[in-house]
Order: C-alpha cells, then sequence, then structure tokens
C-alpha cells in the first residue's frame, strides 16, 4: 500500500512547528504504524533530512510511552489500543494520514511528535503512594480484600499514564488519570493512611500544573486505550468532598 | 474559612459549584412550569394564579433573591470555567473527530448557556419586569399573549421556541452531569438518574415549548 502522512515537525518546545507532507511506499498492511514511520524516517535520513522524532518504547502496549493523534483520534481510530498496536490494514491504500502531537497546555510540545508528560510525574510524586511496614516481606494473604475492590484497584493500576484522556478532553483535563490512581489507592486497605491528604494533594498538584476543568463529556473514556471509567472520576469527587467536608 | 475557599476554587470545587446550583434551577423550572401550566386553563385562571403571588410579595420578592444568587453563581462559574480551559488547551488540533468520543450536547453546553442567558436576560425585561408594573387589574394573561412583547409577536414566539429547544439541550447534558460531579455514578444508581433526567431534559423543556407553540403558532387562546 502507499499513504501520504501530514506530519507536525517541530524542531524544539521554543520554534513554531508546522505540517510536512510525506509520501510513503511499499507498506505492508500486517505492518504497525510504527513500523511504517521508522520505514518514512529511514527514507528521511537517506536524503539527508531529520527524522521525525515520536515517543515509543515497548510497542506492545504497556508502557504507556508513545501517543499521537492521528485522523483527529487519541491513538488513531481504533479504541482501546496504544498507538503501537495500530495496524496499516486499518487504513486504506492512498489515505491521507494526519499525524499531530498532543495538544495541552501541561504537555508541551518538545520536538515534532514528541510532548512532556512531566506534569503526570508530578502529580504522582505529590500523592500517588502509600505508606508500608518495612522489614520481612509480609504473608501476601494477611490482609483481606473482597474481589470487588480488588478489580476496582486493578482497573485503576490499568492506567499506563499515555494522557490520551487529556489529549483528546476538550478542557485538557486530566481527571481519568489521577482519578484512576486515587481511586487505586482509595479502595485498597494499604492505601488508607493517606487517603484524604492523597486526593486533596493530587487535586492541588492537577490544578497548578495547568490541565483544565473536567466537563463530563467522557471522551476521556471512549479513547483510553485501558477503557478506564469515569466512575473513577466520580470516585474521585466523592473522595475529594468526603476529604474536604470533614475534619 | 481558608480551606472553604481554596476548596470552591479547585477544580472540582467549581464543578460542584457548578452542579449544585443547575440542580438547584432545574427544581426551579417545575415550580415555574407549573405556573405556567394556568395559561391552558384560560385568562381567568391564569391571572387569578398571577394575583395570588401578588399577594405574598414579600415572600416572592425573598424567593426571587435567592434564586438570583443561584442563577449568579451558575452564570460565573460558568464563564470561571470556559476561561479556564481555554487556557489548558493549547494549539487545536488540524483533525478533531470529537463526535466520536463524545456527544455535541455535552461540548456545548457554554454555546446553548449562553443563549439561554440571552433568553433569560429577555423574558426577565420584557414579561417580568411588565408584570411587576402592573398591580391587579387582571392584564396578566393579555400581557403574555401581546403583540409586543408576548406570543402575538412571531418573532419572540420563535426566539422563546428556540430557548427551550436548547434549554432542553443543556439539561440533557447537565442534569446526569450534576451527578457525576456528586459522585453518584454508580451501577446501582445510575438507571435512576437516567430516568430522573428524561423529566428534566425532555418533558419540562417540551412542556415551557408547548406555550409559544399553542398559543403564538397554533392560535389557541382566541
Amino acid at each position: 500500500m502507499k499513504v501520504t502522512v501530514k506530519i507536525w515537525r517541530q524542531k524544539d518546545s521554543r520554534s513554531k512547528g508546522s505540517f510536512q507532507t510525506y509520501p510513503v511506499d511499499n507498506i505492508s498492511e500486517e505492518m504497525s504504524f510504527f513500523e511504517m514511520l521508522d520505514m518514512l524516517n529511514e527514507s528521511l535520513v537517506k536524503q539527508g533530512e531529520k527524522p521525525v522524532a515520536f515517543d515509543h518504547d515497548c510497542r506492545e502496549g504497556i508502557c504507556g510511552t508513545c501517543g499521537m493523534f492521528i485522523n483527529g483520534r487519541a491513538h488513531g481510530p481504533i479504541s482501546g489500543i496504544t498507538t503501537c498496536q495500530l495496524h496499516m490494514r486499518r487504513f486504506n491504500d492512498g489515505d491521507t494520514i494526519v499525524v499531530e502531537p498532543w495538544r495541552a497546555k501541561a504537555f508541551p510540545v518538545i520536538q515534532d511528535l514528541v510532548v512532556d508528560r512531566t506534569s503526570f510525574d508530578r502529580i504522582m510524586l505529590s500523592g500517588g503512594y502509600i505508606s508500608i511496614n518495612s522489614g520481612g516481606a509480609p504473608d501476601a494473604n494477611a490482609i483481606p480484600i473482597s474481589k470487588i475492590s480488588a478489580d476496582i484497584a486493578m482497573d485503576g493500576a490499568s492506567c499506563i499514564g499515555c494522557g490520551a484522556c487529556v489529549a483528546t478532553c476538550k478542557n485538557s483535563s486530566a481527571m481519568l488519570f489521577v482519578s484512576a490512581k486515587v481511586s487505586q489507592f482509595a479502595v485498597l486497605p494499604q492505601g488508607q493512611v493517606e487517603r484524604k491528604e492523597r486526593v486533596q494533594n493530587m487535586v492541588t498538584s492537577m490544578d497548578e500544573e495547568g490541565f483544565g476543568n473536567c466537563t463530563n463529556t467522557y471522551a476521556c473514556e471512549a479513547e483510553c486505550p485501558k477503557e478506564i471509567s469515569v466512575a473513577h472520576i466520580a470516585r474521585m469527587n466523592r473522595e475529594f468532598l468526603k476529604a474536604n467536608l470533614s475534619g | 474559612m481558608g480551606w472553604m475557599f481554596d476548596f470552591l476554587n479547585s477544580s472540582i470545587g467549581k464543578k460542584i459549584q457548578m452542579a449544585i446550583t443547575g440542580v438547584l434551577l432545574c427544581l426551579f423550572l417545575i415550580i415555574h412550569l407549573i405556573g405556567n401550566l394556568f395559561l391552558f386553563a384560560g385568562p381567568h385562571a391564569f391571572n387569578t394564579y398571577v394575583e395570588t403571588l401578588s399577594a405574598v410579595r414579600p415572600i416572592v420578592r425573598s424567593i426571587e433573591l435567592i434564586l438570583t444568587l443561584i442563577f449568579l453563581g451558575h452564570i460565573f462559574n460558568g464563564i470561571r470555567l470556559i476561561i479556564a480551559n481555554r487556557q489548558a488547551t493549547s494549539v487545536k488540533y488540524a483533525v478533531n473527530k470529537a463526535r466520536e468520543n463524545s456527544t455535541i450536547v455535552s461540548r456545548t453546553m457554554g454555546i446553548t448557556g449562553s443563549v439561554i442567558f440571552i433568553f433569560l436576560a429577555v423574558h426577565l425585561s420584557t414579561i417580568w419586569y411588565t408584570f411587576q408594573l402592573e398591580h391587579g387589574g387582571g392584564k396578566f394573561f393579555d400581557i403574555v399573549m401581546s403583540n409586543n412583547i408576548g406570543f402575538g409577536n412571531l418573532i419572540v414566539t420563535i426566539f422563546y421556541m428556540i430557548a427551550m429547544f436548547l434549554l432542553g439541550f443543556h439539561l440533557r447534558h447537565g442534569f446526569q452531569s450534576a451527578f457525576q460531579t456528586f459522585g453518584w455514578n454508580h451501577t446501582k444508581y445510575k438507571s435512576i438518574i437516567e430516568v430522573v433526567a428524561v423529566f428534566f431534559w425532555l418533558i419540562l423543556p417540551v412542556g415551557f415549548l408547548m406555550i409559544p407553540l399553542y398559543f403564538g403558532l397554533l392560535g389557541g387562546g382566541n
């Protein structure tokens, strides 16, 4: 197959970027989207041009490093996957594919398709941890946890921090990410020690990082590669309300 | 009191203010619609209803004051959210298929809200204001049907109908959204909220819309 890619090129965070159009030929349908970009980059290098910079690491949908806006959707047109899990068979021969970096004030573009997501790290530092006893390893089943709570916590923990929720949100809100992290600790006994401070600190940190305010459009849930539910946002709202109103 | 200020200014605090004022305004709409339905019972019934309200004016005025504060809270917070959210988003995407991940009603709350605000300003400065100048005399029904500010005027009729249609749009998203904000998103309650929401986003706006439709377009009441 042959496609035309229209990619956002930006030299560095201070430069003004623009779209560049490149034809890519001899693509097999079995190729991943990134293999297609790799092919493009090889040809760019041969021509003496700078390759397109994009974030990627595991290339199996579990690290959350990759992320780009493809034809108007976060991680491309298919729901429930990351960009690295997207294959060229999802496109048609002759298609023009528009590729843009995540757009949000709190995710400034570093170069081309690479954005700075350290704002997520700082939110995690503000409360995404638990206190545990040091010493010998505790018995694995010493603390009873209900199956329901374990499942909710696991759903929250499945967030890979890719930032698709922020990227797709019309308000650039980070509520789905932060709520998944608040949830995963709030429903487990291990998370009780910092329960109140955690939600307050993480919401404060989220606001300080310059993310927008959630208006419940639920676009985040629809675009999340791990299909994390907005029920976590409701839980965080509850947690935040309780933490603020109780003494 | 510092914690209260921080709480109300946080992103979730602003959402909660939006939700509480929104739900209270929904409750006001029920009362308002019940009053409006007297129009269908004829001039005498409607005039008697408004005169009864005039008789307890101090109570009505206190409620109106509270209502004004609720309205201002909802509008002020809405504007604040729109400005903050504009600041949080940087460059717009060249291609954005938002309709594939969210509903149009959820993305246009600012627009529908603004039209409803214009409607509110027009409604207060015409019908409500003229009502305040009347003391008895039983002219209230005639004011609503008048040719300048009432449903005798085709432009007024159509404007009222558009506003009520958009009110339905606004509440389609707003009502259930309030409960998500309160944290009541649970499989146990979700279906109950969805059923109650139909009353607010469909039945209530249709009830209001019936009035300009019946008296303005279909020539009812003559």
